[in-house]
């Protein structure tokens, strides 16, 4: 499965040590919040609400540089906002490695 | 150009705000992490530019710009290609950013929305020059919430100052202006309209009749001062 990474990070930092530290801190406080909130609306079946948090959930993803996990939040999206969970797994996986890779910088 | 961020993500408005910083000629004045918040600092506070999300909860991007009156100019910034179609119905939106926003088409965004303001000026400075000209074609533009009102001379029958706004009164419609009675005195044909008091001028063709210290204006008495009665008389057509 690919990696997270930080090309995108570095890539419009433009060397700015400073700015990549504070948006790796900022990523690493609000990723969590958005990610409970997607459990929740999850477990409760609230396919909507969870469908926004996937969509909030993608800039992230895109962030890191997970290209076709990307690719696989948008498919999801799509499917909640249809009533169904699809992809359900998958993307909870791509959460997980995120998850990881977050806690190790 | 001074511009504001709007957007719920504050990972999002990090982002924004240093590719803002790596242009000298944008000035970020403010972030906020929702619409209302932002409505509230436009209420007091004008910008050039927007930064919009468009997938806000409760208030959409969309929601927002349907809201505010004259907006200024918008760069939608979405993780979601789809609403691009919707964009383009709204004349005030520049550009269309899709998240994750790179520094190229970050900038080429940017020298979009400047082309887009320089064209705004380019386009104000001609109405101004037609000002210059409006004593001839009858027509004088004044500037309303942002947004140039021409409006015919002729049926202007009375301006009131009222502080530091002028009361502009035509046969249609009143308009409060950000301006005094001796600019718009200037503007106004001298044979048509007279300042008869320090705080109302009025169109001589449009008096109904005359007391000896005001005159009836429509339904407007207006006071006339003792200064300026010799040259109101002087004006009519008297027998």
């Amino acid at each position: 499965m690919e990696q997270p990474n930080l090309s995108y990070i570095k890539s419009m930092s433009g060397g700015d040590k400073a700015f990549e530290q504070k948006l790796i801190e900022i990523i690493k406080l609000e990723f969590p919040q958005e990610k409970d909130v997607y459990y929740y609306n999850v477990s409760q079946k609230k396919h909507k609400e969870s469908a926004e948090n996937v969509h909030k959930l993608k800039h992230k993803i895109s962030i890191l540089g997970l290209e076709k996990s990307y690719d696989i939040a948008v498919a999801y999206e799509e499917n909640l906002i249809e009533g169904k969970t699809d992809l359900k797994n998958e993307f909870e996986a791509i959460l997980q490695i995120m998850t990881l890779y977050l806690d190790q910088l | 150009m001074n511009c504001i961020i709007i957007d719920d993500e504050a990972t999002a408005r990090a982002i924004i705000n240093q590719l803002c910083s790596s242009v000298t000629s944008i000035n970020v004045l403010g972030e906020f992490p929702n619409a209302i918040q932002a409505i509230k600092y436009l209420n007091q506070n004008s910008v050039d530019l927007i930064f919009l999300d468009i997938h806000m909860p409760d208030f959409t991007g969309f929601d927002f710009i349907d809201t505010i009156k004259n907006p200024p100019k918008i760069i939608l910034t979405t993780s979601d290609a789809k609403f691009a179609i919707q964009a383009f119905e709204y004349d005030c939106i520049v550009d269309y950013l899709v998240k994750p926003i790179s520094q190229e088409r970050f900038l080429k965004s940017i020298k979009k929305a400047e082309s887009f303001l320089a064209n705004k000026v380019e386009e104000k400075e001609e109405v101004n020059a037609d000002d210059g000209d409006s004593l001839t074609d009858n027509h004088l533009y004044i500037n309303i919430d942002r947004r140039l009102i021409k409006i015919d001379i002729p049926s202007i029958y009375l301006i009131e100052a009222k502080g530091d706004y002028i009361q502009v009164k035509t046969e249609d419609k009143n308009y409060t202006v950000h301006s005094t009675l001796k600019n718009i005195e200037e503007k106004l044909p001298a044979d048509l309209f007279l300042k008869v008091h320090r705080s109302y001028i009025i169109n001589i063709k449009k008096i109904i009749d005359i007391e000896d210290n005001s005159v009836l204006i429509k339904r407007d008495v207006i006071p006339v001062s003792r200064s300026n009665r010799p040259e109101l008389m002087k004006r009519l057509n008297l027998l």
